[in-house]
C-alpha cells in the first residue's frame, strides 16, 4: 500500500546508505579479531541497515529484504550456531566451548581457537540482527509505519 | 528544600572527584591488577590474558579472546538473554487474537 508520506528523497537516501552500513557491519563482525568490534556491534549495524529500509519505505518494499516471519528462525539459527560449536567440542571429548578440539581436520589447536571465535561471532551477529529486527516488527505490528 | 538537594549533589560530586583522584594511573604497568601475583600470592587472571592471549588463539585483540574464548560461556549467556528479550516482545506485543466483547 502506498503511504501518503511517500518521499523520493528519503527513499533514495536510505537506498544509498543501506549497503555501506551493511558492509561496515560485516567488516566489524569479521575484523573483530584485529580491531575493536565483534558480534554484538556488527549485528547491531546490520540491524540498523535493515531497519533504515523498513522505516524509510514501509512494508511494501521492505518485504523484499527480510520478511517478518523470517526473523524468529534466524535468531534461533544464531543461537544454535553458538551452541553447536560448543557441543561439537563436547562430542569429540573436550570441554564445552573449548575450541582447541573442534572436529576440523588439519589445523593446529591455536588456529582452531581462532576459527572457533570467528564462528561464534557470526552466530552472535546473526542472532542480534534478527532479534533487533524482530523487536521492531513486533512493536509496529498492525500499524502502517512510513 | 531545593538548596538542600543542590547541596547534596555538590557534596557527592566533590566526594566522587576526591575518590577518583586516588585511582591508579591508567595503563601503568606497576598497577596492582597487572602484577603476576596478587596480595594473597595467588595468580592474577589479567596478567595471564595479556601475556598468553596471542599465543593461545593467534588473535591480536585481547578483548575478543577473553570474550569469545576464556569467557565464552558468559557470552553464550548474554546471547540467550538477548534472545529471551526478543521472544518476550513476541509474546507481549504481538496480539493475534483480539479479545472483543
Amino acid at each position: 500500500m502506498r503511504s501518503q508520506f511517500d518521499s523520493p528523497i528519503i527513499v533514495l537516501g536510505a537506498r544509498l546508505l543501506t549497503p555501506y552500513i551493511m558492509v561496515f557491519g560485516l567488516y566489524v563482525i569479521f575484523h573483530g579479531h584485529y580491531s575493536p568490534g565483534g558480534g554484538f556491534q556488527g549485528g547491531t549495524l546490520l540491524a540498523a541497515a535493515v531497519l533504515l529500509i523498513r522505516v524509510a519505505t514501509g512494508r511494501r518494499v521492505s518485504r523484499l529484504q527480510i520478511q517478518e516471519f523470517a526473523t524468529t528462525p534466524l535468531a534461533v539459527i544464531g543461537v544454535i550456531i553458538y551452541f553447536a560449536t560448543g557441543f561439537a567440542v563436547m562430542i569429540t571429548g573436550g570441554y564445552f566451548l573449548d575450541y582447541g578440539q573442534l572436529p576440523i581436520p588439519g589445523m593446529d589447536p591455536v588456529w582452531l581457537r581462532y576459527t572457533g571465535i570467528l564462528i561464534i561471532e557470526v552466530g552472535i551477529g546473526l542472532a542480534v540482527m534478527a532479534i533487533l529486527v524482530m523487536i521492531f516488527d513486533n512493536m509496529v505490528k498492525g500499524e502502517d509505519y512510513a | 528544600m531545593k538548596y538542600l538537594k543542590a547541596l547534596i549533589l555538590v557534596t557527592f560530586a566533590v566526594l566522587l572527584i576526591y575518590a577518583a583522584a586516588d585511582l591508579p594511573f591508567r595503563g601503568d604497568p606497576d598497577n596492582r591488577m597487572h602484577d603476576e601475583r596478587s596480595m594473597t600470592n595467588t595468580p592474577v587472571a589479567g596478567n595471564y590474558y595479556i601475556q598468553e592471549a596471542y599465543h593461545d588463539a593467534h588473535t591480536p585483540n585481547i578483548v575478543t579472546v577473553v570474550l569469545g574464548d576464556y569467557r565464552s560461556i558468559d557470552t553464550f549467556g548474554e546471547q540467550v538473554v538477548i534472545y529471551t528479550a526478543g521472544i518476550i516482545t513476541l509474546l507481549v506485543l504481538r496480539r493475534t487474537r483480539r479479545r472483543s466483547s
